[in-house]
């Protein structure tokens, strides 16, 4: 059927020049004559089957995707909960001092801040830029990333200069009998 | 408005290069000259032919391209290869039979004659043509040809020992020679059996020095 057509293009069209070597008819020619065409026009040209095979394909990869999505919402649910880490005693840690420790990984570097007597922060300890560690500048208020003068405020991890513009994930706390316990990250804040 | 072919008359070469570097110049090329000027036989004479592509009816070079990467545009002009296509593999430069495409190697790009696309494709002559003072080179109509060269014949078929090609680029023969087609290949045979081409050659060589 194709090749019929691809024939009747040749004699009609007057954009077609090919003409074989042998000069035999088109339809007489080796099937890879055919799917290498010389020819622009006919180089470029979509064949109706081919271009239902290739939106058949494209609309099943979508599905495959969106059913990968609902997997992994599902794997990642049934990861439960962060974990519980304990970071180290509380009164190791002086006011006005910081500590880095790594949540919820052993690759996960993060910082614990001790702003004063009650107030105990806990960040991830890579800028959202590029993930350089930050540190804590506590005469301002606020963490500091050097690679690019980006600026967190302490208080809260959003953003306040530089090139970062998501805030830094923080991490929840929990002091029972001295010991500070990690106990996972605050849901994301608009 | 009668449709314009390219036709190359050889005898009419003064070996000027003024195609060359017209050729440079045009905006497809990227500044490299796609026109071969050609010695026929050095020692023998100055007499150079222009060889520009022939934009054959059946590309060789196209046919040989393992990359798929030459195509023909609808008007029947043999373009440059693709550049996401071409693997640079020279296959098309060894393949064409009138020797046209060139290995950019910088480029890793097969770049030829597309008769200056940019121009022919709206009714304007290559730039070779625009510049040939001797008019070796001429991109016209049928009729202005027949007027112009009233000795002359455009011949459009060529044969390589059992390949035959026909061109969308014309070559002036003589008339009275009453050729079907160009032989190329013949003069190749005529050399090896040193008939009577090969005195003609002698007899064209002692010409020479009489008129040095």
């Amino acid at each position: 059927m194709i090749k019929k057509a691809f024939a009747m293009d040749i004699q009609h069209d007057p954009e077609l020049h090919t003409v074989p070597p042998d000069r035999g008819a088109m339809d007489q020619q080796p099937k890879w004559r055919r799917d290498f065409p010389i020819d622009a026009v006919q180089d470029a040209y979509v064949a109706r089957r081919d271009f239902t095979k290739y939106l058949g394909l494209t609309s099943l990869a979508f599905v495959v995707g969106q059913f990968w999505i609902a997997l992994q919402s599902r794997w990642r649910r049934a990861r439960g909960r962060a974990p519980i880490v304990a970071i180290g005693k509380l009164v190791d840690l002086p006011v006005g001092e910081a500590v880095s420790f790594h949540y919820p990984t052993e690759s996960d570097p993060a910082l614990l801040i001790r702003q004063d007597e009650t107030t105990l922060l806990a960040y991830s300890n890579q800028c959202t830029h590029l993930q350089c560690p930050v540190l804590p500048e506590f005469d301002s208020g606020r963490l500091h990333c050097p690679c690019h003068r980006g600026y967190f405020d302490m208080q809260t991890g959003r953003p306040l200069a530089g090139p970062p513009r998501r805030a830094l994930p923080r991490i929840t706390l929990k002091v029972q009998d001295g010991t500070i316990y990690a106990t996972g990250f605050e849901k994301e804040r608009a | 408005m009668d449709a314009k072919h390219f036709f190359i008359d050889p005898n009419r070469c003064i070996g000027c290069k003024s195609c060359v570097e017209a050729c440079s110049e045009c905006d497809t090329h990227k500044g490299h000259s796609m026109i071969h000027l050609e010695y026929v036989d050095r020692a023998a004479s100055p007499q150079t032919v222009p060889v520009v592509c022939m934009h054959c009816d059946t590309p060789t070079c196209a046919e040989v391209c393992p990359a798929d990467a030459i195509k023909r545009t609808g008007d029947g002009v043999v373009q440059t290869a693709r550049k996401p296509r071409c693997i640079a593999c020279n296959n098309c430069v060894l393949a064409c039979p009138f020797g046209v495409p060139k290995m950019n190697v910088g480029f890793e790009l097969m770049m030829k004659c597309d008769m200056c696309y940019d121009r022919t494709s709206v009714g304007k002559s290559p730039m070779c043509a625009t510049v040939c003072p001797s008019r070796a080179l001429h991109f016209g109509t049928w009729e202005e040809i027949e007027r112009l060269r009233p000795r002359s014949t455009p011949q459009n078929v060529f044969r390589f020992g059992r390949q035959e090609v026909r061109t969308k680029v014309y070559m002036m023969v003589p008339r009275d020679a009453g050729v079907e087609y160009v032989d190329v290949a013949a003069a190749l045979n005529a050399d090896d059996d040193s008939s009577a081409s090969t005195s003609v050659a002698q007899e064209d060589l002692m010409l020479l020095n009489i008129l040095q």
